[in-house]
């Protein structure tokens, strides 16, 4: 064989071929000859058996001494060289993030949104769930007793006048319709309530309304409106009031506060009309708000004992309050759409806004 | 309803605060909607003579005037003809604001300079008058260079625009607004005797009134006959004889201009005066024209025709869409019975008070208020008159109404003008005072207040209530509501009419607040949960979401493939969108092709809503229609097909936990083949929740057929339709646990063994669905099974078989051992066995 016979000078020769090593593939080559079964210290140690037995225990201690400074050099060169290289496969795997192709499958998992208006009905009604209240939901084809005549706005009542009202070719003409705000709810839920004695109610009713109404900039005749109905016991006309400054200040900032004012609806008594601090100016004034700070918001009042007595709530034992309001009105106000069409258009460019 | 100040100072002494006054109505639900200060802006124009007009060389419509406003010649360009040399005419100069902050500044126009500009009446807001310039010529003392405000008396006034609520008729005049306004501020409140008025309002002395009535008896001058008191409870009608038809005293003709009323004789104007002020209309008659001479007031025949004051020939007396219409219309005719109005509503052209009027005979009647409301409303009819009788007159206030009018037709009315004594006057029943007992618990009870009986009474009094606190402070209250308020309804609603009565004269904002609370949760239901998370793992997939319109045309409904009849909207907004929608297609079509119009077609969009269609099977209760609320999903982005939606599908069944449906494919013929791709296209299907029960129909899913597409105009590049996903849910069935199948509550444990896979291939003829294969394999793996999936499709010449190839990995564990190779291999078996057999596969 050939090569050093020397400990040391193996060692030495090992030290340089592994420094010389200059991929992971070299230094498996090197690490053959440096430390496998036919490498000169391997050599070494077979020829151990031929010595006396102290210079064969010197010899040894030396040799295993020496393997193992060959180990650790190989491990500490294996290492270096396995960084080198991954970080030469980073560099080379760079990518520009800047150069995003929106059509690339990788985007084809864009997040879509939601609509405008139902984002804003799931936070309501989460202000709302947070307040205790349920969500209940009603049918949007509704029978005038439903619409009107529970609500006490018998027909041909000038309030009527108030809702103009999409009728439907249903039954006797009429009779059937399109609701024109959420209270129907209020009957269904109120009905089956006292027809399972299930007493008290405190829900919120967000849904899709109808009225005849030509579409501009603030009306639409399709809409959505939520409204409230709270019948308990001890209910007054200061919960309602309570009801809406929380509802106010949770959903529209901690500076928005609720007022009421005296209004007629058929289906409260004593009623109000509620406005909130103007979401634009704050109070200060602007146009918006017609220089007033205040902006009107919805309706409220004290659940008219003509109400009651129509679902048959015994209006002695029990008191109620209702409010309603719409909902792409509070979106409008939140986001300053200028003209609520833009929310049945559909245009990608508004949607994806929210 | 405008409510100049200066009317309203005739009940009470209101203060100057015209802001803290609109505060104040606001908080009484009168609300404000605007207010205008009149007389402002006007303190710079002055009353100038015309020295010249020149036409302007090149210009037709304007001339050059010089006019003299006492400072020398000031040279304007005018486009008014109505005036000429020497006439007096109202200039604004340059640096004068107009009411309404118009500024006037020096213009040129075709070369000459403007110096300033001659005023209409509309735009000094004295009068709606824009067809040529105020001209002054008959204004008493008026010289140039005085000031206009000075020339015509104008005093400073303000008008505030209210809004009162339906239920309000007696704050619809001006009385009214005062007797709200003064009863919050604790001011005296009175309805002051013309003379008074009359001194106070024209600074005229007392005019003596009415000279007391002489003459022959009104019985003998002219004849009542109602034969149908049920629509007409009362009717009063007088005679005023010698009259000298003429212009209304100038300060009642301006406060008729500052409500909105144009003037038009001092007959017409009374009555409207009077109506103004007291809220009580009144008809005036020419006597003369009026056969018999006299009135007879009757139900309208079946089908009669009357013409109206604006001419048009309204047929009555028949019940017209809607509830409870009657169809009797009160019609006022001559005594010979010849239409000249409909009661309550509007007068006929044929008995109009007109210049040659010397005898009038006055109307001053109680119109039964529902009777009017159907009325006008089958007529489309609504008149000052029909709106304050429909919503309820106070039977009480004709006499007064009617006295009013006389002594202000006196005025001006000339020195022959008579009073017939005595009143023509029908009388059945009238609604009378109303008592109502407040119990103080019960009102504190809906306000959260605690007001005594004491503190009721003097909050009801100044409405004009009898309020009387008999006892202690929670004894009852004895009310006795006026017949002017009939809003307030009999016990045991009209506590609560008093409650709002009370709180409204103590203020709204000064009720207490409280936060209520209770020991329910508030929560989200489970169906609104499920709604909300396939709504968001729609969004997650890229769809964003539409809200389209409910209204459609028959061919969109058809195109849809809906059945008709629809559903049908007897008054649309637009003639052809009567239909009510039967599927989301055609909106989601439309928002698509919006979006594609403006280069932005590659989308996925959704709609969550409700589709209608008539019931097969009328309910016994409620409304003869089908509500299903539906979730569409339109996959149109790019490369987006049937598989795009097949995706979202299956992303969505995971997401809401549905188990064991399947996905049954078309193909689709017929109705449905319309809008669906017939060969790309399937039924998903859920296994009923009990057993024996029948599947339940979830929706369907693949692509929209080409066709539907090309007409909607949404086509690729090279002409083609656009391959369009669809997804079309029933959510009513899918979001329902009692309905659509869930998978169990129950955690199934994970195996801490390890799993072992198996990968099957078979040719299976193209006839024969992969999913039925899948469900074999499932079937016949037994309960080692964790799971099976297709993982790669091969059709291809290399086959050896007719067909193409399907690639199963199935992957087996146990919950309480290694699986051994013979175990596997005996499932293996199994399944190969089952799929050759069922389905006329070979394994590959």
């Amino acid at each position: 064989m050939s090569g050093p016979t020397d400990v040391a000078a193996c060692v030495e020769e090992a030290r340089r071929a592994i420094a010389a090593a200059g991929s992971t593939e070299e230094l498996r080559r090197v690490t053959a000859e440096v430390s496998g079964k036919r490498s000169p210290l391997a050599e070494m140690s077979r020829e151990l058996g031929a010595l006396e037995p102290e210079a064969r225990r010197q010899r040894g201690q030396h040799l295993q001494a020496a393997r193992a400074v060959v180990e650790g050099l190989l491990e500490e060169r294996a290492a270096a060289l396995r960084f080198e290289e991954r970080s030469r496969e980073l560099a080379a795997s760079r990518l520009d993030l800047t150069e995003f192709l929106p059509g690339s499958p990788a985007a084809r998992a864009a997040r879509g949104h939601l609509h405008l208006v139902s984002q804003t009905r799931d936070e309501l009604e989460d202000v709302f769930v947070g307040m205790g209240f349920e969500v209940a939901e009603g049918p949007e084809i509704e029978t005038d007793w439903y619409n009107f005549g529970a609500l006490n706005i018998p027909p041909a009542h000038p309030a009527r006048g108030m809702w103009d009202t999409f009728y439907l070719d249903l039954g006797e003409p009429e009779t059937t319709l399109l609701r024109t705000h959420t209270s129907p709810v209020q009957i269904h839920l109120m009905e089956r309530a006292v027809l399972d004695g299930a007493l008290p109610i405190h829900a919120v009713m967000p849904g899709r309304c109808y009225r005849r109404d030509t579409p501009d900039a603030r009306h639409l005749p399709v809409f959505h409106q939520v409204e409230g109905l709270v019948v308990d016991r001890g209910i007054t006309f200061a919960d309602l009031a309570g009801t809406i400054e929380v509802f106010t200040a949770a959903y529209f900032g901690p500076d928005i506060h609720a007022r009421l004012r005296p209004a007629y609806f058929p289906f409260t008594e004593p009623s109000a009309e509620f406005e909130i601090t103007c979401t634009l100016c704050r109070g200060t004034g602007c146009r918006t708000c017609s220089q007033t700070g205040w902006i009107e918001l919805g309706g409220c009042g004290m659940v008219d004992p003509a109400v009651f007595a129509a679902v048959g709530v015994d209006a002695e034992s029990w008191t109620g309050f209702a409010f309603g309001f719409g909902i792409d009105r509070c979106a409008q106000m939140r986001h300053q759409i200028a003209d609520l069409r833009a929310l049945v258009e559909n245009d990608i460019r508004f949607l994806r806004q929210f | 309803m405008r409510v100049p100040l200066s009317w309203l100072r005739d009940f009470a002494p209101f203060e100057d605060d015209a802001a803290a006054l609109a505060a104040t109505l606001d908080d009484l639900g009168l609300v404000v909607e605007g207010i205008e200060q009149v007389g402002e802006g006007l303190a710079d124009v002055v009353v100038a003579r015309v020295t010249t007009v020149a036409a302007i060389e090149g210009a037709d419509r304007i001339r050059r005037v010089v006019v003299d406003a006492g400072r020398g010649p000031v040279e304007v360009v005018c486009g008014a003809g109505n005036f000429g040399e020497g006439d007096l005419v109202p200039l604004a100069p340059v640096g004068a604001v107009l009411p309404g902050g118009f500024a006037i500044g020096r213009r040129k126009m075709k070369g000459v300079v403007s110096d300033g500009m001659l005023c209409s009446g509309r735009e000094l807001r004295l009068s709606e008058d824009h067809d040529g310039i105020l001209v002054l010529n008959d204004v008493a003392g008026a010289r140039p260079g005085q000031g206009l405000v000075e020339v015509l008396g104008i005093e400073p006034d303000v008008v505030f625009d209210l809004a009162v609520e339906a239920n309000r008729p007696d704050a619809w005049c001006m009385a009214g607004v005062a007797r709200d306004l003064a009863a919050r501020l604790g001011l005296p409140f009175a309805v002051p005797a013309t003379d008074a008025l009359v001194a106070a309002v024209a600074g005229a002395a007392t005019t003596g009134g009415l000279a007391p009535p002489t003459g022959p008896e009104a019985g003998l001058l002219a004849s009542v006959r109602v034969t149908d008191t049920e629509l007409c409870p009362r009717f009063t009608a007088r005679v005023l004889t010698g009259v000298t038809v003429t212009d209304s005293p100038a300060w009642l003709a301006r406060r008729l201009t500052l409500a909105g009323m144009r003037p038009i004789n001092n007959v017409v104007d009374a009555s409207n005066y009077v109506m103004l002020e007291l809220g009580q209309p009144t008809h005036p008659y020419d006597l003369d024209r009026l056969a018999g001479p006299g009135l007879l007031v009757r139900r309208a025949e079946p089908g009669e025709a009357v013409t109206t004051l604006d001419g048009v020939v309204r047929a009555l007396g028949r019940p017209g869409p809607g509830l409870d219409d009657t169809g009797q219309d009160c019609l006022i005719c001559d005594a010979e019975g010849t239409p000249v109005g409909i009661g309550g509503v509007m007068g006929g052209a044929s008995s109009e008070i007109g210049p040659a009027t010397t005898r009038v005979l006055l109307e001053a009647a109680y119109f039964v208020p529902m009777a009017i409301a159907r009325t006008a409303k089958r007529l489309h009819l609504r008149t000052e008159a029909s709106a304050r009788f429909e919503r309820g007159c106070d039977p009480e206030g004709i006499d007064r109404a009617a006295e009013r009018f006389c002594e202000l037709v006196a005025l001006t009315g000339g020195e022959h003008l008579t009073l017939a004594p005595g009143v023509l006057d029908v009388a059945a029943a009238v609604p009378r005072p109303l008592s109502v007992t407040v119990r103080p618990a019960r009102l504190n009870a809906l306000l959260g207040t605690a007001f005594t009986s004491g503190e009721i009474a003097g909050l009801l009094g100044p409405l004009g209530m009898t309020a009387t606190a008999t006892g202690g402070p929670d004894d009852p209250v004895a009310v006795v509501v006026p017949t002017f308020r009939p809003d307030i309804r009999p016990d045991p609603m009209g506590q609560a009419d008093l409650a709002e009565e009370v709180a409204r004269t103590y203020g709204y904002a000064r009720l207490p607040r409280r936060t209520p609370a209770w020991p329910q949760p508030g929560r989200l239901t489970p169906r609104q949960r499920a709604r909300r998370r396939a709504k968001e793992v729609l969004c997650g997939l890229g769809a964003t979401e539409a809200w389209t319109t409910a209204f459609l045309s028959e061919a969109d409904q058809l195109a849809a493939g809906a059945s008709p009849p629809f559903i049908e909207v007897t008054n649309p907004l637009v003639e052809a969108e009567r239909f009510l929608r039967s599927s989301l297609v055609p909106g989601l079509l439309g928002a698509l092709r919006y979006n594609a119009e403006r280069r932005q077609g590659d989308l996925r969009l959704f709609e969550v809503g409700a589709v209608f269609a008539r019931a097969e099977v009328p309910p016994a209760e409620g409304p003869p229609a089908e509500t299903t609320e539906r979730l569409g999903a339109a996959f149109a982005g790019p490369g987006d097909d049937a598989w795009s939606a097949v995706a979202a599908w299956r992303t969505v069944a995971e997401a809401l936990g549905l188990d064991g449906w399947v996905l049954e494919q078309g193909p689709h013929h017929g109705r449905a083949g319309r809008v669906l791709h017939p060969y790309r296209s399937g039924t998903l299907l859920a296994p009923p929740v009990r057993e024996g029960g029948a599947r339940v129909t979830l929706g369907v899913v693949g692509e929209l057929a080409p066709d539907l597409v090309e007409a909607a105009g949404l086509v690729a590049s090279d002409g083609r339709p656009r391959r369009i996903g669809w997804l079309d849910l029933d959510l009513d069935a899918l979001l329902d646990p009692a309905t659509a199948r869930r998978r169990p509550a129950e955690a199934a444990p994970v195996s801490r063994f390890p799993s072992s896979d198996i990968d099957l291939a078979f040719v299976v003829p193209e006839e024969v669905p992969a999913g039925a294969v899948e469900a074999t394999l499932a079937d016949a793996a037994g309960d080692l099974l964790e799971s099976v999936r297709l993982f790669d499709v091969y059709r291809g010449a290399q086959l050896a078989e007719p067909g193409r190839s399907l690639a199963y990995r199935l992957r087996f564990v146990a919950h309480d051992r290694t699986l051994t190779d013979d175990e596997v291999g005996e499932a293996r078996r199994a399944c190969i066995a089952a799929v050759e057999a069922r389905h006329r596969a070979v394994l590959r």
